[in-house]
């Protein structure tokens, strides 16, 4: 591990700790807060049964990774926080997720608001087939009223800035009006990382976002979501162990659509305190 | 590579016939005998291929040859493509104007584009994009059962429903004209275009929307934002396509124009097609008279016009390809 990890901001205690002070509507800066919780969600995929009874609190402005072998239900997980899972119409969901504090199931709330707030990096990268501007702007002009009658200088601004926060900007700014589909995957998975910014959201979730990178496009990429925490909160899935080590705060193991145990990243590679956790990560889990 | 490595293949391969010789000859019998199938079904394939392309240049040859004697002799390319007097038959002065049957042509073909497009593709992008499930395979079922009704039965439902339909709603001393023609051309291109248009939409990956819809775009955002675009291509080539079947179209538009050479200046004038004329005149000539020559070349440039039109669709959708 050639980063340190960052000192815990809350005590170990998180799993009794933060139920008692959930945050209500605009914790945003307060540190340490919960920014994502689930309580006793169930998912079936048609008659498959995908998640049981998961209660996960995930804190805010830190990176918490979600490790565990193929099909153990941490994708799902992750596409049930901003329900992009609805996409498929045989999904059936109980239980409640809420991201700060507000239910984001419940039947008053409008689907895509909760994806405005809660962006979401997919595994392949997927810019869509616009130029890099119109890439970066896309959200923001769906969502901001301001958007439409925003001259074109504000917008430059609005682009410049989501682009050099992903530190993008250099390599694209003369090019801005070509296809983003042209870049290398790993402008584009940085890009896909740029145009949820303009939109300020709460929650980025990742969904293995350098399993389609080489080993530089992910480091880059990685050092690009460590720089950006604190800012945002991240919910990463992972395959990669080694990348959940160095890369994350905190880490949720899950085995057969259940949470087995959730620690600080540090304790739960080196003390793990359940044995089937000890299993996977020894790469003894079969 | 050091010989020993070159060696063991080379031991295994002289082994193998030692151990088991009578299995080896089957083997090779086998071999054999799907070579020969292959190689059947290879040149069967390739003749069939082949005989598309063979077809379509020998009737091009014949189109040409039964018409390139008006070409030369008797043709005027002015009065062709200007003269509205299209009278083959006249014993003192036959004249050969295709201009009022190109218009007559055009004029319905527009119209049934304006009625086509907004019917094709809106049903496109709601089986493509809104439908879901059982009634999204229902639409594609019906839309291709749609397109599979014979002409004549479009032209029989100009000839007798359209026809009176539109003498009472307008007012109009004769139904069978180029509303006419052009709503009931437009319907019968519809099928064709929506199936087309909707492969098109198809073929957009559906990461594009799962992208767009992760970012909180509605449905119709995502559809009007990044699928359309994505697929504009695809959508033109569909355009295009039911041009060309416009163009190409005959008994319905034979039926339901009127048949009568006009110029028309407005939809309530009956027309002429180019094909209509074709087909109802080309039965009554002496083959290899003038007239007779003169069908022919309208038969020409009605192939010369598909085919751009084709070939232009043909080129547009390869731009997709390129990206």
């Amino acid at each position: 591990m050639d980063r340190t990890p960052t000192p815990p901001r809350e005590a170990s205690d998180f799993e009794v700790g933060a139920a008692a002070d959930r945050p209500v509507e605009a914790a945003g800066d307060v540190a340490g807060g919960v920014a994502i919780e689930t309580r006793q969600l169930n998912l079936w995929y048609g008659d498959f049964q995908a998640l049981f009874d998961v209660d996960l609190r995930i804190k805010q402005g830190i990176i918490t990774s979600m490790i565990g072998p193929s099909g153990c239900g941490k994708t799902t997980l992750l596409r049930t926080v901003n329900r992009i899972n609805e996409r498929l119409g045989y999904v059936r969901t109980t239980g409640a997720v809420e991201v700060l504090g507000r239910d984001i199931l419940a039947p008053e709330v409008e689907v895509v608001q909760v994806r405005r707030h809660v962006g979401m990096v997919f595994q392949r990268p997927n810019p869509l087939p616009l130029s890099i501007r119109e890439n970066v702007l896309f959200g923001y002009r769906i969502h901001e009223p301001a958007a439409r009658q925003a001259s074109r200088g504000e917008l430059d601004a609005v682009v410049e800035d989501a682009l050099k926060t992903v530190l993008l900007w250099d390599g694209v700014k003369d090019r801005l009006n070509s296809r983003a589909t042209a870049l290398s995957l790993e402008e584009q998975q940085k890009l896909c990382i740029a145009r949820l910014l303009p939109l300020k959201p709460t929650v980025l979730l990742m969904d293995e976002p350098c399993s389609a990178l080489d080993p530089a496009g992910t480091e880059a990429v990685e050092e690009l979501i460590w720089g950006l925490r604190g800012e945002y909160t991240f919910l990463m899935v992972t395959h990669n162990m080694a990348q959940a080590r160095r890369a994350s705060d905190e880490c949720v193991f899950m085995l057969l659509g259940r949470v087995i145990e959730h620690a600080r990243t540090d304790e739960i590679f080196v003390t793990p305190r359940h044995e089937t956790t000890a299993d996977y990560i020894e790469g003894r889990y079969a | 590579m050091t010989p020993t490595d070159m060696s063991r293949p080379a031991d295994i391969s002289t082994r193998q016939p030692d151990s088991a010789p009578h299995r080896a000859r089957d083997d090779a019998d086998r071999r054999g005998f799907d070579w020969y199938v292959d190689k059947a079904v290879q040149l069967i394939v390739f003749v069939g291929g082949i005989s598309a392309i063979i077809f379509i240049f020998g009737i091009f040859i014949f189109v040409t040859r039964e018409g390139v004697g008006f070409l030369f002799e008797g043709f005027d390319l002015v009065e062709f493509f200007t003269s509205p007097r299209w009278m083959p038959t006249s014993s003192s002065n036959p004249t050969y104007g295709a201009a009022a049957l190109i218009l007559g042509t055009a004029s319905v073909t527009g119209l049934a584009m304006i009625v086509a497009v907004p019917f094709s593709l809106g049903a496109a992008v709601y089986i493509g994009e809104f439908a879901t499930g059982r009634s999204r395979e229902t639409l594609k079922v019906l839309v291709e059962l749609l397109a599979a009704i014979p002409s004549v039965v479009w032209g029989f439902i100009g000839l007798s429903i359209m026809n009176s339909l539109i003498v009472r709603i307008f007012d109009v001393p004769v139904g069978l004209n180029v509303l006419n023609a052009g709503i009931i051309l437009g319907l019968m291109a519809a099928p064709i275009m929506t199936t087309i248009a909707e492969d098109a939409l198809r073929a957009v990956p559906d990461t594009y929307r799962e992208a767009a819809e992760a970012m909180g775009a509605t449905r119709w955002q995502v559809v009007w934002r990044v699928v359309l675009p994505a697929s504009k291509n695809g959508l033109m080539a569909a355009v295009l396509l039911g041009v060309g079947r416009g163009f190409g179209e005959t008994m319905a538009v034979l039926m339901a124009t009127g048949h009568s050479i006009n110029i028309p200046d407005s939809i309530f004038d009956s027309v002429r097609a180019l094909t209509a004329t074709i087909a109802a005149e080309l039965g009554e000539t002496a083959v290899g008279s003038e007239h007779y020559r003169a069908l022919f070349t309208l038969g020409i440039f009605l192939f010369i016009i598909t085919f751009l039109i084709n070939l232009t669709a043909d080129l547009v959708v390869r731009g997709t390809g390129d990206r």
